[in-house]
């Protein structure tokens, strides 16, 4: 299975996670060393920076894991621009997850604020990967401002409601020259592993591991989604026919 | 539109008679719904024809709550400024013609119990007054934000109705949200719970969401006073208000609280009783109705109701909380708001909280998102 590279980083798993929504810190922990994933995201409003034993952090110092701070809370450019330089300074990684959603009812992202805030944070020399909405030209854009990879939505941020944007994710990662990390709405290792399929370069999963019975072996079992999902693409899957069909009906005359 | 003019559509007394004719279907319709519920069906999830659901109820609601907001609780705890006030409100212990002890915090006394709060562990501060404008007005209230800023990520306050300008002001110090209770929504007897003081000029407080919203803060609480008039229709009210204001301010978030009348120094008892058993409906009904609304519970109830609420919708909690200004610290001994029904600290309801399989949150902010920033874009 072939390794992902993101900026300067080279991954194994191809399974992103987040660190919110777990019953307790020891079992975020456990369940994020399960799943494999080594790229872990972190909101800067839960973690407090001041505070060398914070139990968040705590938790993740491990190797296996790459620290993503989020902007998660802000609601236009300046805010997000602000949060990524504390977290730049408080976590010691220029890496950034750029979210801006104003709207708390359904969390989606607004478009026009992230891509001014993708254009200022590159040029301040950080790594930005912005969480967005399934739309093909936002995704070139951010593309063009610099970004290190796009992270267009599935469906709404903890919906479990898959891959409703498909059509649109399809086209996104067809034209895309970054990496493509399916973000928000995968809710079953199945709907990861669809993701995956289809060619996404990565895939971004928390609540359906934080929020299940046993969070540990949900984390496996995205794990294994994902690692299948990327091998069947890798081997290229056959083509989808609704029914049977002779093999040429409109050329079988020339043989 | 503002919010009043769309108020006065609605009838009390037509809005409670279609609550009680609610039936078991219309219950049933409410609860097997894919996707977003309207205001009628929140009326048969807090029906009495509902009462025969609660399981079902409380399975949706606990469901939809971890999905949102997952296995966590926010903790948070009050810090009583002052308990001057002008209003005469009959249920309040803070009431004018209540003959008790008054005391406004000094700089000095804020800070003695910001540093009691903060060895309990508390990052989220909800700071509350009576209404005594010339002593505790907006300038006491800039003063004591500025003051408390560095010790907390997140600060709310739960004081008098302030202008949409006061509001921005208090914004830019580093306030975060405001708590703003109708107390009830039945105009007429409204007045007869609020006699004399500014509180008595119902127009003016069912109006502050508005202005909150207008201002620009980030989250707007809103509830109502269990116990002064029907429970149902007022509850009918505060959902209707929330569904305004969510569609009108879309960049705001929204909490509720459910205050069940307290026994407090020369109050008399509750005319509308509610039981537990109603409580847990409601919470219910508000998270089926509302997924993404926060929804608190302070020490008015009890432990054992509070153990085995908080799986079933509940987003917030209170703990150790003392309702009297320098209670932590400065006067431990003076009278309090109401009478706390749960006084466990705050290291025995985050223990409590993990033995559920929940994890406590005491910081899910950061006061560098509300930095007055230079323009760098």
């Amino acid at each position: 299975m072939g390794k992902l590279k993101i900026a300067d980083k080279i991954f194994s798993s191809r399974l992103f996670t987040g660190t919110g929504k777990f019953g307790s810190s020891a079992m975020m922990e456990k369940a994020l060393l399960a799943s494999g994933s080594e790229l872990v995201t972190v909101a800067l409003k839960r973690v407090d920076i001041n505070n060398d034993n914070d139990d968040i952090l705590k938790h993740l110092s491990h190797s296996q894991f790459n620290l993503l701070p989020n902007t998660s809370g802000v609601r236009n450019a300046k805010e997000a621009v602000f949060a990524a330089q504390m977290a730049r300074e408080a976590l010691e990684t220029n890496w950034l997850k750029l979210e801006i959603h104003p709207d708390p009812k359904y969390l989606l992202p607004d478009p026009i604020e992230t891509l001014k805030a993708a254009e200022e944070l590159v040029k301040l020399g950080f790594v930005v990967l912005p969480y967005c909405n399934a739309d093909a030209v936002l995704c070139k854009r951010l593309e063009e401002s610099g970004c290190a990879a796009v992270m267009p939505l599935g469906s709404p941020i903890g919906s479990n409601n898959g891959l409703q944007t498909k059509a649109m994710l399809e086209i996104i990662i067809e034209q895309s020259n970054i990496p493509v990390v399916v973000d928000a709405g995968i809710g079953a290792p199945s709907h990861a592993a669809e993701a995956m399929e289809m060619g996404a370069d990565a895939v971004l999963v928390n609540t359906a591991i934080a929020v299940a019975n046993d969070p540990v072996q949900m984390g496996i079992a995205f794990k294994l989604a994902v690692e299948a999902g990327r091998m069947a693409y890798e081997a290229k899957l056959g083509g989808r026919k609704k029914i049977a069909e002779a093999s040429s009906p409109l050329t079988a005359f020339l043989d | 539109m503002n919010f009043e003019k769309h108020f006065n559509k609605f009838s009390w007394e037509e809005v409670k008679e279609s609550i009680y004719s609610k039936t078991s279907s219309d219950v049933e319709i409410a609860l097997r719904k894919k996707g977003k519920r309207t205001l009628e069906d929140f009326k048969a999830l807090i029906s009495p024809a509902a009462s025969d659901y609660l399981e079902e109820m409380a399975q949706l609601s606990h469901n939809i709550t971890q999905k949102r907001f997952g296995k966590t609780l926010q903790m948070y705890i009050p810090l009583y400024l002052s308990n001057e006030c002008q209003n005469i409100c009959t249920y309040c212990g803070f009431s004018f013609d209540n003959k008790i002890a008054r005391r406004t915090l000094t700089n000095e006394e804020i800070l003695k119990e910001v540093a009691e709060i903060k060895k309990l562990g508390f990052d989220h501060v909800l700071l509350v007054t009576g209404e005594a404008n010339k002593t505790v007005g907006v300038e006491y209230l800039k003063n004591a934000i500025k003051l408390i800023r560095p010790y907390f990520s997140n600060i709310s306050i739960e004081v008098q109705p302030l202008e949409q300008n006061e509001y921005a002001e208090l914004i830019t110090l580093g306030l975060y949200s405001v708590l703003v209770y109708q107390e009830t929504y039945h105009r007429e007897n409204y007045s007869l719970h609020h006699t004399k003081g500014k509180k008595s000029n119902f127009s003016y407080r069912i109006e502050t969401p508005e202005r909150l919203g207008n201002a620009g803060v980030h989250k707007i609480g809103v509830g109502i006073l269990i116990g002064l008039e029907d429970w149902r229709t007022d509850s009918f009210f505060t959902a209707m208000h929330l569904d305004y204001l969510e569609k009108k301010f879309w960049q705001t978030k929204y909490s509720i609280s459910f205050p069940r009348l307290r026994p407090a120094e020369g109050v008399e008892l509750p005319k509308n009783f509610m039981s537990d058993k109603e409580l847990a409906q409601l919470i219910c009904a508000y998270r089926i109705f509302d997924e993404e609304v926060e929804l608190s519970l302070s020490t008015r109830e009890s432990p054992s109701f509070r153990d085995n609420i908080i799986k079933l919708g509940i987003t917030s909690v209170s703990a150790g909380s003392k309702t009297n200004p320098g209670g932590y610290a400065v006067a431990p001994e003076s009278l309090e708001q109401f009478e706390i029904n749960d006084d466990r600290s705050p290291m025995e309801i985050a223990s409590m909280i993990r033995t559920k399989g929940y994890e406590a949150v005491w910081k899910d902010w950061d006061r560098t998102y509300q930095i007055e920033k230079e323009n760098t874009l």
